[in-house]
């Protein structure tokens, strides 16, 4: 077990030298993130629609496209010059290939949300101080359920003809429940209900994580080719 | 060769295939493939394109499990998981780097997989390769022959007893051709078994202890030396190929 | 064109129940004819999912045993399901507009759900056009397929929880609990003549698989 986890860090911290050093799929995320909250501001009549009731859904939405960029790159970096190979003819478990992969998202796609939340709070107006730490928690719970999906459909997605948009067809009627969680809790919290009532989008994205986390990582071993 | 039941006599060193098959749906890329190396020799593996020899280079590595047959290696039955994947190399055209980074980056990675935390390992197969003065400059910025120096260096970091090298000279130039040579000819003296792939004949026969022809999936000739000079064997090649089954 | 027993079969029962449904079930009280189309409308729900739970029963055995005939199973259950899902999408708005008033009912937890039913179903079938090695092909459908079935039970979940969070003017409830006998008698036609249908589809759709992937691995039958 604790090579299993040894083995995900040495190949997440590969992941994370990878982008730390380009950097593109990144910048591209995060750029994309703060256009997408522009834009949806512009979209709509703000004398119709407070800001404020605008921002759950805007951020959930941008957080759920700005992560597929991410998740594109996670596989892709292993499709070119099989690289993959060189992971599978090793000794690490196919386990261990997963769980850094995910790891390597879970960190990618949290520090796009740690640029978008205040950007939002900053744009849209919110008073994000007295909820900051249940939306940490609630966006750390839609992460790890995007990216457990994620990260299984892109290693599928990479083998496949057109990758990038076969990933957000695979992805997406998946990540419906956790942006409708994420979103309906966020909208319980800046409203300034007692976090309680936001408890069932929460159980919800509790008990999708749990599923789906489990669930693609054993289902991971059988998208490798052997 | 007599195959050993119990797992208390390992073999040292040796590879034995008996009857290997592999089929992709219902085309048999692989099939009843039989032969044994001993530690320290040499497998030549020539053959038209399409005749399967990546496909047994594959299965020899753990990536793809056999269809029929069986294959070990020092005992273990293949594919036999970490313990023996931790104990063969592979050396493909594809390079299997990483461009963002660094050669060292590559072959550090690469140790770090078969749980080597060394850096001198790490150094001294990069040096084996001539490439430790390179080592800080990323992939994408080396030149062919360099990339393949790397990834070899790569695929010998953790010393392996069986080392798998399917047209290991692509893109090698004279020297780098040269430094390949020299290291697997090494290898074999230090007991390593060692079976390449290659158009070459030349180059093959340079190295090989036995030479093999395939043809459609299957072993067509295995030859021990001597009988092995490229003169002889020019001509033994084309027949095996020619013939038709 | 030649059907066999089973096709004909099934079209008779199908041409059955339309005819039952038309002139022989009588209207219902509030809802008057528009009512009718619910006996297209559950019967083909009942085949969408069934045929989607086969798939993933399907998908599952196939990750165990590697037949390939449960991978070509699963493909024709999918191509059909996909087939009764739209049936399912098309008419329920259909009852719905003069019913409920709206052509769509985003509260209704089973026609949500039966739109998610639908796109999985695609997703399936186009990554199953995007994977050109069969085996690897296989494998990716069966992990969706699976997955896929998990996915279901959260969107119903989520709707519900939308739904009970955020009470909707209108809650009409689709079916009766007690309904006369002539209409029960018209609903289990129609199930059972959708199934027949479905198994029709499925017994001629797995046969065109199976001619297919055998011309495909004869090498000697390519040009």
């Amino acid at each position: 077990m604790s090579e299993t986890l040894a083995a995900a860090w040495l190949i997440a911290r590969k992941d994370l030298s990878i982008e730390f050093r380009t950097k593109t799929a990144f910048f591209s995320a995060v750029t994309f993130a703060l256009l997408g909250l522009v834009i949806f501001y512009y979209a709509w009549d703000p004398t119709a629609v407070a800001a404020i009731d605008l921002a759950p859904g805007v951020l959930w939405i941008i957080f759920t496209f700005s992560g597929l960029l991410g998740l594109n790159r996670s596989f892709g970096v292993e499709a070119a010059d099989r690289a993959i190979d060189g992971l599978l003819a090793s000794p690490i478990s196919r386990e261990s290939i997963f769980l850094g992969k995910a790891l390597a998202n879970l960190v990618f796609i949290g520090a796009v949300q740690l640029i978008a939340i205040p950007a939002l709070a900053i744009f849209y107006n919110l008073p994000l101080g007295p909820v900051a730490l249940p939306l940490l928690a609630i966006a750390f719970l839609a992460a790890i359920g995007l990216v457990a999906v994620g990260t299984l459909f892109s290693a599928m997605a990479v083998n496949t003809r057109l990758a990038e948009l076969l990933l957000p067809m695979l992805a997406l009627p998946f990540f419906v429940p956790i942006v409708m969680a994420a979103a309906q809790a966020t909208s319980r919290l800046l409203s300034g209900r007692p976090v309680a009532e936001a408890g069932a989008w929460i159980k919800l994205l509790l008990a999708f994580d749990l599923v789906f986390v489990v669930a693609c990582a054993l289902a991971y071993p059988f998208t490798v080719e052997d | 060769m007599t195959v050993t039941s119990a797992r208390t006599e390992p073999h040292p060193r040796l590879l034995e295939v008996a009857g290997l098959g592999r089929v992709f749906g219902a085309r048999p890329a692989v099939a009843n493939v039989s032969f044994s190396l001993r530690g320290g020799e040499c497998l030549a593996l020539f053959g038209p394109n399409g005749a399967g020899k990546t496909t047994l280079l594959r299965v020899l590595a753990g990536l793809l499990k056999p269809s029929a047959g069986t294959a070990r290696l020092s005992g273990i039955l293949l594919p036999g998981g970490a313990p023996a994947r931790s104990r063969v190399g592979l050396i493909s055209h594809q390079t299997m780097l990483y461009e963002a980074l660094s050669a060292r980056e590559n072959v550090a990675f690469a140790a770090g997989l078969h749980r080597i935390r060394d850096p001198r390992r790490v150094d001294a197969a990069l040096e084996r390769m001539s490439m430790l003065d390179r080592a800080e400059t990323p992939i994408r910025s080396l030149s062919r022959g360099m990339q393949q120096r790397v990834s070899i260096a790569r695929a010998m970091v953790h010393s392996p007893q069986l080392v798998l090298a399917d047209e290991p000279y692509n893109g090698l130039d004279d020297s780098g051709a040269r430094a390949l040579t020299s290291l697997l000819r090494e290898l074999r003296a230090a007991g390593t078994t060692v079976i390449v792939v290659t158009h070459n004949l030349a180059e093959g026969l340079a190295l090989a202890t036995h030479a093999a022809v395939m043809k459609a999936g299957t072993l067509v000739r295995f030859d021990e030396k001597p009988s092995l000079d490229i003169v002889t064997y020019s001509d033994i090649y084309r027949k095996a190929v020619a013939s038709d089954v | 064109m030649k059907l066999s027993w089973l096709s004909s079969a099934a079209l008779i029962a199908v041409a059955a129940t339309v005819v039952r449904v038309a002139f022989f079930t009588p209207l219902e009280l509030r809802q008057g004819a528009a009512q009718k189309i619910f006996y297209i409308h559950v019967p083909a729900a009942w085949v969408a999912f069934l045929a989607f739970g086969l798939v993933a029963v399907a998908s599952a055995v196939f990750l165990w045993l590697r037949d390939p005939r449960l991978d070509r199973f699963a493909e024709s259950s999918a191509e059909v399901g996909v087939v009764f899902t739209t049936v399912v999408l098309i008419t329920g708005p259909i009852w719905a507009k003069p019913i409920w008033g709206t052509y769509w009912a985003w509260w209704d937890v089973r026609l949500v759900s039966t739109l998610f039913l639908w796109f999985i179903y695609v997703a399936y079938l186009v990554l199953r056009g995007a994977v050109d090695s069969p085996t690897l092909r296989a494998r990716y459908s069966a992990v969706l397929g699976i997955l896929g079935a998990f996915l279901i039970p959260f969107i119903h979940l989520s709707v519900y929880l939308f739904t009970t969070l955020h009470p909707q003017p209108i809650i009409g409830k689709a079916s009766k609990p007690s309904l006369p006998a002539e209409m029960l008698w018209t609903f289990f036609l129609a199930f059972a003549a959708f199934t027949l249908l479905y198994v029709a589809f499925i017994v001629s759709r797995y046969r065109y698989a199976e001619e297919r992937d055998a011309i495909a691995s004869r090498p000697d039958l390519h040009a």
